[in-house]
């Protein structure tokens, strides 16, 4: 199903692409891709805009990034595996996942990417609960996200200090997995469970973040009970993968 | 018993509307074959009431009509949770073809942003 054209593959330097989920994120678009071409002219920053109805496809696209335009909102899992699909059709050896609200600071990459160049992981999250701690989120967030820690830590037998963190490096392993299957509305808890069913090797590295540039979050006090709900719900019930796609390199 | 009657009546008119949707293709089979089988067992045990007393006693319920009530609604259940697993697998699917149309669109622009390759055709409008 998926062809894999023989010039798109690999050259003698890794190629790494950066995929940035934006949704209605106009206000940060521009400051998010320009830090990212800043950090690394090679570096192929693509902007999966989530059907937004703002101006974040233009403005992205404008500041050069290259934008895949899903027609309908899918939310961010679904614009997030967009983006690995489009990173192992076009055979990247690397990918990095950058929030569109401008939180995650591109500088921070290096430090990201070192232990997949290196080989020793195929998934590197940006945790913000290791070595220096500059955020200190609210109570009830902070006890929503020590559960999930918990759990995810038994489940994939290691220890995970942050696991909502979207700011992530990943393999071309690692791409491959997430490009056949990724978890569905708030995906970061859930795929670090995919990723270790798929046989990823997983690690933390400690980075600083920043507020948000522009925008909201996603995730209402409303929601956050459904967000909760649906986590622990994945986590509990998920131990089945989900059918796969047929994916081949 | 009016009970039994009243619900006789309603899964013939359902049976009645279920077959319709289906002669007017609004209605797939796979599904109709579910609505079908609901509305002709709530009419076997409105009518066949030595059977509906069977059923009643079996289930401990006291008044036989209740069973039939019973009854319906666990088909309506099953029918319900049918439609959920129905809804999520459109929804994956809604996902994959978004995903593949962004890529797609992706490529298209690719291809026509490229300067044409190869001979130009000969422009035969204006001889």
């Amino acid at each position: 199903m998926v062809a894999l054209p023989a010039a798109d593959a690999h050259l003698d330097a890794p190629r790494c692409l950066a995929i940035v989920p934006a949704f209605n994120e106009a206000a940060s678009i521009a400051e998010v891709v320009a830090e990212l071409r800043d950090f690394d002219r090679d570096l192929e920053v693509l902007v999966v805009d989530d059907g937004s109805t703002d101006a974040t496809a233009g403005v992205a696209e404008a500041s050069g990034a290259r934008v895949l335009r899903l027609p309908v909102n899918l939310g961010i899992g679904g614009a997030v595996q967009a983006g690995y699909l489009y990173a192992f059709e076009r055979g990247f050896d690397l990918a990095v996942q950058v929030d569109g609200d401008g939180q995650h600071d591109a500088s921070e990459l290096g430090r990201l990417l070192d232990p997949i160049l290196a080989g020793r992981a195929d998934l590197a999250i940006g945790t913000r609960f290791a070595g220096q701690i500059t955020y200190r989120p609210p109570l009830a967030r902070r006890i929503g996200i020590g559960l999930f820690a918990a759990l995810v830590s038994v489940r994939v037998r290691q220890r995970v200090t942050d696991t909502t963190s979207g700011f992530r490096a990943v393999s071309r392993r690692g791409i491959r997995v997430f490009a056949a299957d990724y978890p569905h509305d708030y995906p970061e808890v859930e795929s670090i469970v995919t990723a270790a069913r798929g046989d990823l090797r997983v690690c933390e590295i400690p980075v600083a973040m920043r507020a948000r540039a522009g925008g909201r979050s996603s995730i209402t006090t409303f929601r956050s009970f459904y967000y909760v709900a649906k986590v622990l719900l994945a986590l509990f019930v998920g131990l089945f993968p989900r059918e796969h796609l047929a994916i081949q390199d | 018993m009016p009970v039994q009657l009243f619900a006789a009546l309603a899964s013939v008119v359902l049976l009645g509307i279920v077959i319709e949707l289906i002669r007017t293709r609004k209605l797939r089979e796979r599904y109709a074959l579910l609505w079908l089988a609901t509305a002709g067992v709530i009419l076997c045990f409105a009518l066949w009431r030595s059977g509906l007393h069977n059923l009643s006693k079996a289930l401990g319920v006291a008044y036989p009509p209740n069973a039939l009530f019973v009854l319906a609604m666990l088909f309506v259940l099953v029918l319900l949770l049918h439609f959920s697993t129905v809804i999520s697998k459109l929804t994956d699917r809604t996902t994959l073809l978004t995903q593949r149309l962004a890529l797609l669109e992706d490529r298209l622009r690719e291809v026509e942003s490229q300067p044409k390759p190869g001979p130009q055709l000969r422009d035969v409008s204006r001889s």
